[in-house]
This record gives structure tokens, C-alpha cells and sequence, in this order.
């Protein structure tokens, strides 16, 4: 008897639980819940896709479609802006300048930081914290202190106005950025393998490139992605240290403003060119951002 | 990790020194020769102490400039972590959706600053910018080159669309390391949304929340190129930040000894506030490793 109580007592608790929703009531919340976050990122993504829309959109219309009149598409569709700019070397070599600059920092910032965070994520060595506090603290220097003394330092040693001095210079934020973000995947991979490497007869610089690179591939692939970024972004430091030769396409935007006025268009085409490379590099590590923007670290 | 003890690993860390050190060490010790500097000429320059240190501290456009600096930046990280988070929440998890999403959202990270500058300068211009002439169509009188308020808003908003961007990524590869189990768990539970975000969601977030709030305190700490293009640091001086200030000390005046001395004392503040957030987070993981272990 008592049993039968305790049975249907228990079996009462448990039909509250199931039958305050039904399946098909909670399948119907859920499905409510997903259309609404659903469109709250679809505005979210909307306001933030508005600004650059913008810009393409001026980019396509001559400038007095621009300032003629408010349209919210180009009505008579001119490349003439882009056209401008891939006609004329002294645009289209602001491009290529960036670029080369980027790619040399990302190749010298990788190649010293591979090692470098190797060596903090499996050894501890005398002053290896402070190190790597000294290193993050680079991180924080704001670019605008050493404007000046990079330019007379760049100057005294012959390197100015060349791209290697701005690729040097953006190494400054970038190793220990690159250093951070790899220790954290570096660590993430258990020691057992470096051990096993080393009896199975690996020497070290073997071990290091066939084995353990490749392990944390999606970390270098991430690496890589901020290390573009930051440097394709940064100003500041490129402005200083280039004259005429290295000039990063930012700086050859300002020539846009005349004493005729701003020239709108070309200056919306520029800016929108200098937004495809970005895709481009997100199209490729699109895959190892969701994992890797944690830095390894979660 | 058991780390081993070996100084050798000094090898694998002496490319990178030897190339930070040529980048960081010879710059900054320039900055620290010229602070203590009054340099006249090429040849005449004498010993000031800490002369300009005390200048600096007492300018009243710096402390102006800095309070400005201060509100901005933990203005825009009110904004934008809540936000990220929400974003990352809601985010789709996975399939086309959530690779177009992404891919959708770094976007703004991408763009050179000054160009997002540009952008805001057309978006927000009363004449042809969408949001300026949208605004004076709803009878709003909004000039960001008169009204020191509107530029100081737009500002923000420009740094919220340019950066959350940053927040919400880390957040949502956060969240993608969270195992279904836990989820699972919850449901049998049947915790409420909140209850899963509170005691799920946010314990396993905190630390690329922690990376999240440090580089967007740095980075909104040097802005420099954004409001520089989008508002030329006016109207007046309301938008003036500290790396604006330095610049035009230390380029435009070309005044050595204090734009040096002023250089030492931004860059200790934020060290300062960086050594408490490393702080922070090597205790922070000290705390879970002795939590494992026990």
C-alpha cells in the first residue's frame, strides 16, 4: 500500500515536470525564441552593414550625383572612381605598398614568434615572466609615444622610407600579440607528444616543423588573421616612417581633399578597396575563427 | 602545465628579444633622454630634471584631454561587452548562416582606421551622408562639426560599430567551447534561459572576457586615427584625446622634452592599469588550476 502511495507520488512529480509543456508547446517556444534572435541580428547586422553600404554606394556615383542629390542607389552606375585608381600608379601603388609591408611583418612575426612561445609554453627559464610581461607591455604603448623617436631612429640607420622599416615598426605590437595568441594553442597540446617525439628519435627543429606546426595549424591560421589586421589597419606609425617611396594607401587617400573641394568618389572607391583584402582574409580563416578568437584559451 | 626548468629556452626567445628590444628599448630610451631634456639645437640641450614631468602634470588641457580619454573609454566599454555578449548569443551556431555571420560581422575590424574614420564622415555629413541627412529629415538638427555633444555620440557610436565586432567574436568562440553536455544537463534541470546564461554561459566566458576588456581598454586608450579623420579632434576640443594631444606636441610643435615627458606618463598609466588586469587573470587562473587540483 504504502508502496502504491510512494509510486503515484513519485509519478505525479514526474508527469508535472513533462506535462506543464508539452513537446510540441516547448518545440513551439523554442521555435519563437530562434525567430527572434534571428531578427534582432538581422537588424544588428543590418545598421552595421548600413555605413559600408554607404560608402559603396557613393563609390559607384560620379560626384555630382553625390552632391546633386539624395539617392539611395547609384542611378547612372560609373566605375570611373575605381577606374581612376587602377589607372593611376601613384593610387594603385599605395596598394601595393600596404601590402608588401603587411606580408613582411607577418612573415618576420611569425618566424620569431613560433619559437618564442614554444619556449613560454613549455619551459620555465630564468625571468620568463617578466618577459613576458615586459612583452604584453609593448602591446599597450600607444603608437603616438614613439612617433618621433622612430623617426630619427628609422632615419640614423638608412632605413626610412622603405618597407621593411614599417614592417619592423608594426613588429613592435605584433610579436607579442603573435607570442600571446600561440602560447595559448601552444599550451592547449599536450606535452606527452613533445615527449614521445623526442624518444621516437625527433630532434628538436625536426619535431618543431613536421610535427608540432602542423598540430596547431588553426592557431598559426588565426595568428596570421590578427597579425594582417592589426598591421593593415594601423596609420599611425606607417605615416611617419614613409615619405614617398613605401606610402601605405591610407595616406594617399588624404590627397583626396583639394583646394577644389573633396573628391568624394574617389575617396569613397579607395576606401572600399581597402576593405577587400580584409574579406579576403576572413573568407580563408572563416572556418578556425570560431575556435581560434578565444586564443586558445577557454 | 609542469613547465620544465631549462634556461637553453633563452635560444628560442633570443630572435624575437633582439628584434622587440630594437623596436621598444632604443625608442623608449630616446623618450626618456629627451624628457629630462631641454633640447635648444642640434648641439645645445641641458639637464632639466623633472621639470617637464611637472609641467605636464599641471597642463590643463592634458588633465582636460585625459578625463575625456577616461570617459570615453569606459563609455564604450559599457556599451560594447553587454553587447558583444548579446550578439554572441544569438549568433547562429553552425551551417552557411553561421560562416556568412561571421564573416559578416569582423568586417569593421578590417578596415583601416582611418578609412572607418572616412566612412563616418561621409555617413554622418548633413549634406550627403545617410544618418546626417536621415536625422535633419526627422527634424533633428544634428552637426557633429558645431555641436560638441553630437560629435562626442557619434564618436561613441563609431567606436561601438567598429569594435563590438571584436567582443562578439570572442565571446561567440567562447560560447563554442561550452560542451552539449552542459546544455543537456541544464535542460534535464529545466533551468530557465537565464539560469543557463548566469551559471553556464558566463563562468565560461570570463576569460575571453577578461582578453576581450583588456584590448579594448588599450586600444580605445591610443585612439588616434578615428576621431582624428571623423572630427579633427573638435569642434573646440571636445574630442580631443591623449594620443591627438601628444601628436600635435610632439609633430606639430615639435616640442621635444615635455611631448617626451607627457609620451612617459601615458604610457605608465596604461601600464598601470594593465598590470592589474594581468594580475587579475594570472590569478584568476591560478584559482581554477588549485580547483582542478582539488
Amino acid at each position: 500500500m504504502s508502496y502504491q502511495l510512494e509510486n503515484t507520488q513519485q509519478g505525479e512529480k514526474y508527469n508535472t515536470i513533462f506535462s506543464r509543456t508539452t513537446p510540441a508547446k516547448r518545440r513551439k517556444r523554442n521555435a519563437r525564441s530562434r525567430l527572434r534572435s534571428r531578427v534582432l541580428l538581422g537588424i544588428y547586422l543590418l545598421l552595421m552593414i548600413l555605413p559600408i553600404y554607404w560608402l559603396l554606394n557613393m563609390s559607384l556615383q560620379t560626384n555630382s550625383e553625390i552632391l546633386g542629390s539624395m539617392t539611395m542607389w547609384p542611378e547612372n552606375l560609373t566605375f570611373d572612381n575605381y577606374i581612376g585608381i587602377f589607372t593611376d600608379s601613384s593610387w594603385y601603388m599605395g596598394y601595393v605598398n600596404s601590402i608588401a609591408y603587411v606580408l613582411m611583418n607577418m612573415l618576420i612575426t611569425i618566424c620569431v614568434a613560433l619559437p618564442a612561445a614554444y619556449a613560454f609554453s613549455r619551459y620555465s627559464f630564468i625571468g620568463d615572466k617578466h618577459l613576458f610581461f615586459w612583452l604584453l607591455t609593448n602591446l599597450m604603448a600607444p603608437p603616438a609615444v614613439f612617433l618621433l623617436p622612430y623617426f630619427q631612429l628609422y632615419y640614423s640607420v638608412g632605413l626610412f622610407d622603405t618597407h621593411i622599416a614599417v614592417a619592423l615598426a608594426h613588429c613592435l605590437f605584433n610579436i607579442p600579440l603573435a607570442i600571446w595568441i600561440l602560447e595559448g594553442f601552444m599550451s592547449s597540446v599536450p606535452k606527452e607528444i613533445d615527449e614521445t617525439a623526442y624518444i621516437d628519435g625527433y630532434s628538436f627543429p625536426k619535431f618543431f616543423v613536421k610535427i608540432f606546426i602542423p598540430m596547431i595549424r588553426s592557431g598559426i591560421g588565426v595568428t596570421l588573421f590578427f597579425l594582417f589586421m592589426f598591421s593593415w589597419v594601423e596609420l599611425l606609425l606607417a605615416r611617419t616612417l614613409t615619405a614617398t617611396e613605401a606610402q601605405p594607401i591610407g595616406m594617399i587617400m588624404t590627397r583626396t581633399s583639394t583646394a577644389s573641394g573633396i573628391d568624394w568618389g574617389t575617396l569613397a572607391a579607395a576606401g572600399v578597396l581597402t576593405i577587400l583584402p580584409g574579406i579576403l582574409v576572413v573568407y580563408f580563416v572563416r572556418n578556425h575563427i570560431a575556435k581560434g578568437f578565444a586564443l586558445g584559451r577557454t | 602545465m609542469n613547465k620544465v626548468y631549462n634556461n637553453r629556452a633563452w635560444l628560442l626567445v633570443l630572435p624575437m628579444l633582439i628584434l622587440v628590444s630594437f623596436s621598444a628599448i632604443v625608442p623608449l630610451m630616446t623618450v626618456v633622454n629627451y624628457s629630462v631634456q631641454d633640447v635648444l639645437g642640434p648641439n645645445a640641450s641641458f639637464f632639466t630634471g623633472t621639470e617637464w614631468f611637472k609641467t605636464m602634470l599641471n597642463d590643463p588641457e592634458l588633465q582636460a584631454a585625459f578625463l575625456r580619454q577616461i570617459l570615453f573609454s569606459f563609455t564604450i566599454l559599457a556599451i560594447q561587452i553587454p553587447l558583444g555578449i548579446g550578439i554572441a548569443l544569438i549568433m547562429p551556431k553552425s551551417g552557411w548562416q553561421a560562416s556568412a555571420v561571421l564573416i559578416l560581422i569582423t568586417l569593421p575590424l578590417l578596415i583601416p582606421w582611418n578609412v572607418v574614420g572616412s566612412i563616418w564622415q561621409i555617413f554622418t555629413r548633413g549634406d550627403i551622408g545617410l544618418m546626417g541627412w536621415g536625422l535633419r529629415q526627422m527634424g533633428v538638427d544634428y552637426n557633429i562639426t558645431r555641436d560638441g555633444t553630437d560629435a562626442w555620440l557619434t564618436i561613441i557610436l563609431m567606436d561601438v560599430w567598429h569594435w563590438t565586432p571584436l567582443v562578439a567574436m570572442l565571446c561567440y568562440s567562447g560560447l563554442r567551447s561550452i560542451p552539449d553536455a552542459y546544455y543537456q544537463a541544464a535542460r534535464i534541470d529545466r533551468a530557465s534561459k537565464w539560469a543557463v546564461f548566469r551559471y553556464i554561459q558566463l563562468p565560461k566566458l570570463t576569460n575571453v572576457l577578461v582578453i576581450a576588456v583588456l584590448l579594448r581598454f588599450m586600444h580605445s586608450f591610443m585612439i588616434y586615427a578615428e576621431p582624428f579623420v571623423l572630427t579633427g579632434g573638435g569642434p573646440g576640443s571636445s574630442t580631443t584625446f591623449l594620443s591627438q594631444s601628444l601628436t600635435t606636441m610632439a609633430v606639430g610643435q615639435q616640442d621635444l622634452g615635455p611631448s617626451a615627458a607627457f609620451s612617459l606618463i601615458y604610457f605608465l598609466v596604461i601600464l598601470l592599469v594593465s598590470w592589474v588586469f594581468y594580475t587579475t587573470i594570472m590569478n584568476m587562473q591560478k584559482d581554477k588550476n588549485s580547483q582542478g587540483g582539488a
